[in-house]
């Protein structure tokens, strides 16, 4: 009823720009550039297509926080513009890394596979910083690291233990799982397979997924046979990252058993029921200029924009260098919507960050489950801690920071 | 007692200055869009107001016939008349009000629009919107200087208080603090603004005639994780003794010396302490505590808990009205 009160004001609207700053007075505007580059391979054909992903994932996050940052930044003479490109190829992409190079840019959010992930990264070289939004393999935090390539998108150790310390809690330790046939499910089910060991739950039977009918005729038929074992499970664990046979499994098992994973209830690192610790805002703010829901890639580039922000706003400069230095400092604090302050990971600067738990429509819980405990902080027991991991991109990473 | 509040209700009305039988304490419920109402005398709920969407911010006018309530889901402010208990009207807000201050005239409502970056500046009288005040993302705090001067929103992503003249509404300063801040309350005499940042964990205490940061506070609780203590209410004794920090998730409210800035002592709360108020003489503090539905209700000369009040669902802040 409001909406259009800014219309109607006789305009006293006015902002003291610069009027007594507090850091030094207003010098000439700092501008910030940041580079976004987006290639997604085609996933081939999905039997459950019904609900496509969104093809601006990532993007529309890095534009709302470049707008954040510009709301910030206003107030202290700083400007932000995201230079974007959604790339049809992985030469399109290093083509497009190549010319923003040449453009004096050094500050990246990349949503692109692992591999041309790691190509860029040493493309660009060390006096660049670049943010992986796309890729959650876990070898790019275990040893194919490198000292100018940050991840605020949680990998998927990080999402599976999270799941993991859920279904400890819950104390459903039985487990079926069915991984699908592609690279990502079995790098999904091998995360899997990590966390139930560290977190002590069992695996009676692990079956890869080999049916090719269509399910949307037979499922009922089907999964019923397949989800068959000799053990009784207390959940069954889908590993299908792409969605194909995932979302027919719900309903359709042998025993009347819950289904998790990357379907059912999954862990994500981010999701449109997450509303607690002021999300609803950014929810609202992400709707608003996007018309669809935010999701974890959107999350992960609009993290990497707002941790060049908080660096650039405590700075008063943009040099990448500074600002990567920064981010490894203490002073480096992310307010990000978690509930919790959000830092990077020093040995392979993985953001650390909570992972929620969730179902199409509500939330369930939020990872790091209490009582799962670690001398540093709770979240350094979601994905590859330091001793764990080869990764030590800070040569003084060794101490605690 | 519902003869007793009755009584007092009914003597309002017909505009008796009988003193009152209760005193009593308004708490908002944002996620069951009413307002709880307590005897602080026998600390029970005495009745529950169906009040618009979501309300989250809660004042009265300063002659406390009236309770002004953020219904930030219906982007309005809702006036409730207290004799009666009925919504008598609706202010314009803008989008999403959150928090709000009225300053000293009685007239002039400054409010944080949270989805617009904006602070909106409301005549409550001639419902006139005075003024719409670009500020940074997610204003949030709205506290105004008892003498009148300043009014101080925060911006929880941009970390920032904003520092609006009140007589032409402009921005006069922007000081960066912690992440997240939260609230802003100000001594009795207006020379010292205490600022709140929920996710830095810090309490930033400025000097006003300098509009300077002197001070930062921080917190530590045996037993609970630095990252689990995050700042957000605060509550100031007139006599400049105290100072109470509600510190969220940690589930505490720090009790601090408000002249040394020495952290006294930690008094165990509901869960996620957000929002506190002193009752009229300062005897008993009141605390909402969002997750646990309760409102815990500590002794400020003993600082001690007494008693926890079940409310309704996700208590957001509580005023106590002192004249009632």
């Amino acid at each position: 009823m409001h909406t259009n009160l800014r219309l109607l004001l006789p305009i006293v609207v006015a902002i003291a720009l610069g009027l007594f700053l507090s850091s030094g007075g207003r010098a000439a505007e700092l501008e910030v550039r940041i580079g976004y580059i987006q290639w997604t391979p085609d996933q081939g054909p999905v039997l459950s297509n019904v609900i496509p992903e969104p093809e601006d994932a990532g993007l529309r996050g890095a534009e709302l926080a470049i707008e954040d940052n510009n709301t910030t930044g206003r107030f202290l003479g700083q400007h932000f513009t995201l230079a974007s490109v959604v790339a049809d190829s992985e030469a399109q992409a290093m083509a497009a890394l190549e010319r923003q190079l040449a453009q004096g840019i050094a500050l990246f959010v990349l949503r692109v596979p692992a591999a041309t992930l790691t190509q860029m990264a040493d493309q660009a070289g060390d006096g660049a910083l670049l943010f992986n939004a796309g890729a959650r393999e876990n070898a790019l935090r275990t040893q194919n690291c490198r000292p100018q390539l940050l991840h605020t998108l949680a990998s998927y150790a990080m999402l599976t233990d999270g799941l993991a310390q859920w279904l400890n809690q819950r104390r459903w330790k039985r487990l079926l799982m069915i991984t699908g046939p592609t690279e990502a499910d079995r790098q999904w089910a091998e995360s899997f397979r990590r966390a139930s060991q560290r977190f002590g739950l069992e695996l009676v039977a692990d079956k890869p997924w080999t049916f090719d009918a269509d399910l949307r005729r037979t499922a009922s038929r089907e999964l019923p046979l397949f989800t068959q074992t000799d053990n009784d499970y207390h959940a069954v664990v889908v590993a299908d990252v792409r969605g194909d046979f995932g979302e027919y499994v719900p309903f359709n098992t042998w025993l009347p058993r819950p289904v998790v994973g990357t379907q059912g209830m999954t862990p994500e690192a981010w999701h449109r029921v997450v509303e607690s610790w002021g999300a609803a805002q950014l929810q609202n703010r992400f709707r608003e200029l996007a018309d669809r829901h935010m999701n974890s890639e959107d999350y992960a580039a609009w993290a990497a924009v707002r941790s060049v922000g908080t660096a650039v706003t405590q700075l008063n400069g943009a040099d990448a260098a500074q600002i990567r230095d920064f981010l490894f400092s203490e002073q480096f604090q992310l307010a990000a919507f978690k509930g919790r302050k959000l830092s990077y990971r020093s040995w392979n600067g993985q953001l650390r960050q909570p992972i929620p738990l969730v179902h199409p429509r509500g939330l369930v819980g939020k990872a790091p489950i209490e009582g799962f405990l670690h001398p540093r902080t709770d979240m350094d027991t979601l994905g590859f801690d330091e001793p764990e991991s080869q990764c030590r991109i800070n040569s003084l990473s060794a101490k605690d920071r | 007692m519902t003869t007793i509040v009755k009584t007092t209700a009914l003597a309002a009305m017909i505009g008796l200055s009988v003193p009152a039988a209760a005193s009593l304490a308004y708490v908002s419920n944002e996620k069951d869009n009413s307002i709880s109402v307590i005897d602080t005398d026998s600390l029970e709920v005495v009745e529950t107001i169906d009040v618009g969407q979501r309300p989250r911010g809660i004042l009265l006018s300063k002659d406390h016939s009236k309770l002004y309530i953020c219904a930030s889901d219906d982007d309005t402010v809702q006036v409730l008349d207290l004799a009666t208990r009925r919504i008598v009207d609706t202010l314009p807000s803008g989008e999403d009000p959150e928090q709000f201050s009225l300053h000293p005239n009685n007239r002039h409502l400054y409010i944080a629009n949270e989805d617009d970056a904006i602070v909106t500046v409301v005549d409550v009288d001639s419902k006139d919107v005075l003024a719409q005040i670009d500020v940074g993302v997610e204003p949030e705090g709205m506290a105004v200087s008892p003498d009148g001067r300043w009014a101080v929103n925060t911006s929880e992503t941009s970390s920032m208080l904003h520092w609006i003249d009140t007589t032409d509404f402009q921005i006069k300063k922007n000081i960066v603090v912690g992440q997240r801040p939260r609230h802003v309350e100000f001594s009795r005499d207006s020379k010292v603004a205490w600022a709140s940042a929920e996710i830095g964990g810090t309490v930033h205490i400025i000097d006003v005639d300098s509009l300077e940061e002197i001070r930062q506070l921080t917190f530590s609780i045996r037993g609970v994780h630095p990252d689990k203590v995050q700042p957000v209410g605060i509550e100031l004794t007139s006599d400049g003794k105290y100072a109470f920090v509600a510190l969220g998730p940690a589930n505490h409210v720090a009790v601090v010396d408000a002249q040394t800035y020495e952290v006294l002592d930690y008094l165990l709360v509901g869960s996620r302490v957000w929002q506190l108020d002193l009752n009229r003489d300062e005897t008993q503090l009141y605390t909402t505590n969002g997750v646990s539905g309760d409102v815990s209700v500590i002794d400020v000369e003993d600082l001690k808990v007494i008693k926890s009040i079940k409310v309704g669902r996700y208590p957001w802040g509580v005023v106590i009205d002192p004249t009632s």
